[in-house]
């Protein structure tokens, strides 16, 4: 097991967990406490468009992803702004024509595309040093906004209507945060792929949030339990050959009912 | 001239198509314990909204004297909302402050101790002091409705403007709240919605029913006892109901 930390690629994929565990569990709060689960699910989603894509013009996959998430982020902010209350209609519309345009692509392609399982479900021990500098600077400018923006964000996720008489642009902050969540999408399917990714954002989220007291506290606990979870489940994808999307998921949900059965027995 | 506040007049406004409030015209003087009351839908929240700026002005017009929105503080209507949000007394009584005090390039995470010191004070107001660090959804729905007069109290406003402050609170925190806000009074103008016409005769000095249309009506004329004024409030309610009736 040791030596695995000699090699290079391992050496890149721990840093890659820790990096991409750190933004979601930043944004991953967010998310929850501002009830976007399944707005995010949407984004990641729509990002197979942009893989589709990406793979028949023979572009970067990553770029292509990025985009198709950045503009699933983007058109779901602007329709949640004029039509606040069919907004799940709109979000599972951009869920599905995503990825049905990634399906369609990928058939107009010709040839065996064994890639794109790695995309579904995660590559970590794959990352290059491209993605790790995306994913160092993807943390440090979430880590900026957070700090820099603190309480804007909190009087926003906690009582929009309140924080908007007082001056605080609520519509530009949860663009923000969509912008950001679909970057950290983007970075997150490296280590999880897109459809597990929903999982990484709030499986530590949901535990933080019950041991914590302040939105900041959560943010960290969930990137550290994060950590936790990524790591474990790292160590295991390469010890028994597994795809670490997959390894680290089963090892999140595990602790999760790990978590819910202690509660259950020893609290209250 | 009186010392007026705010002025009212000719205030119409629709959702859609939907003509809520109608017409409506009237005043607020500095020191009014000024109630609005009527049935549900029947617009309070909407006219509150309007005040605040949270909604745009249609027909009409709202003047204000001498009061910028920073002199407004607002309580609404609910406030059991997001309880599972982790937040403390705190951060949700610093929220009144908006990002006023807020200087540090990049980390704007805690409170200073001046800042501190405002939530206390805010907070010693209502009763809640030791309550600083406790989490919001801890509180009991009495204690939480406190903590958000507090944040309304934090910027120091001339006005205070609380919509159903009292519903969801049985009668010995009602009345402590009331209590509250009768002390308030002494400094500050309130503006309360309230179904409670025992709470109107108690303490407004003056009264809007409100239902589409709108009827003020200047308590303190009145050479009433109590009894005889929530008695009287509740004829004109009936009677401005009877009216929509017809
Ligand atoms: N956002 C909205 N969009 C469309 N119609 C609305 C909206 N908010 C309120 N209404 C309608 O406007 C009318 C007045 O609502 P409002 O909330 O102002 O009443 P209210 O007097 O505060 O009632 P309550 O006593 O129940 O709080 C109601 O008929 C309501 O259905
Ligand atoms: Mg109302």
């Amino acid at each position: 097991m040791i030596e695995a930390l000699h090699y290079t690629f391992f050496q890149n994929a721990i840093i890659a967990a820790i990096l991409v565990s750190i933004a979601s569990g930043i944004i991953g709060s967010l998310i929850v406490v501002n009830k976007m689960s399944f707005l995010t699910g949407g984004i990641a989603h729509s990002s197979y468009g942009g893989i589709g894509l990406a793979i028949f013009l023979g572009l970067p996959i990553f770029w292509g992803a990025t985009f198709f998430a950045l503009m699933g982020a983007l058109i779901i902010a602007f329709i949640s702004f004029k039509q606040r209350e069919r907004i799940d209609v709109f979000i599972g519309l951009v869920w599905a024509v995503g990825m049905a345009i990634g399906v369609v692509f990928v058939d107009l392609t010709p040839g065996y595309h064994g890639d794109l399982l790695s995309y579904l479900f995660g590559s970590i021990l794959a990352v290059s040093k491209s993605d790790l500098i995306f994913m160092a600077i993807l943390t440090l400018v979430i880590l900026f906004f957070i700090h820099r923006y603190y309480r804007e964000i909190l009087a926003i996720s906690y009582d929009s209507t309140y924080a908007s008489l007082k001056g605080i642009n609520a519509k530009l902050f949860f663009t923000l945060i969509l912008v950001f969540a679909s970057l950290t999408i983007v970075a997150a399917i490296k280590v999880v792929g897109l459809i597990l990714v929903i999982a990484l954002m709030t499986i530590p989220t949901y535990i933080a949030e019950d041991l914590s007291n302040s939105l900041y506290e959560m943010m960290i606990k969930s990137s550290i339990i994060s950590i936790t979870f990524t790591l474990s489940g790292l160590f295991l994808s390469y010890k028994f050959d597994l795809t670490s999307g997959a390894a680290i998921i089963l090892i999140s949900a595990a602790f999760f009912l790990l978590y819910l059965a202690f509660k259950h027995f020893f609290i209250k | 001239m009186k010392n007026k506040l705010i002025e009212v007049k000719n205030l119409s406004f629709f959702y859609e198509k939907e003509l809520v409030l109608e017409n409506i015209s009237f005043e607020i003087n500095k020191g009014d314990f000024f109630a609005i009351t009527g049935p549900n839908g029947g617009g309070k929240s909407t006219l509150i909204q309007l005040l605040l700026g949270i909604l745009p002005l249609q027909q009409g017009k709202i003047v204000y004297h001498n009061l910028s929105k920073d002199d407004i503080g607002y309580v609404p209507q609910n406030s059991n909302f997001n309880l599972d949000f982790p937040i403390t007394v705190l951060d949700v009584v610093m929220m009144g402050n908006g990002t006023k005090h807020q200087n540090h390039f990049f980390f704007n995470v805690k409170y200073s101790s001046f800042e501190i010191a405002c939530a206390k004070e805010s907070l010693k107001k209502v009763g809640m002091e030791s309550f600083l660090h406790r989490t919001i959804s801890k509180l009991s729905g009495g204690q939480r409705q406190r903590v958000f007069i507090a944040r309304a109290l934090c910027s120091h406003p001339k006005l205070l403007i609380l919509d159903e402050p009292t519903s969801n609170i049985d009668a010995k925190g009602q009345k402590e709240i009331f209590t509250l806000l009768k002390e308030l009074n002494k400094t500050m103008t309130i503006l309360i919605v309230t179904h409670d016409l025992g709470v109107i005769s108690n303490y407004a000095n003056k009264v809007l029913y409100l239902n589409q249309k709108g009827y003020m009506h200047d308590l303190t004329t009145l050479n009433f006892s109590i009894k005889e004024k929530e008695h009287f409030c509740e004829v004109e309610l009936m009677q401005m109901l009877g009216k929509e009736n017809d």
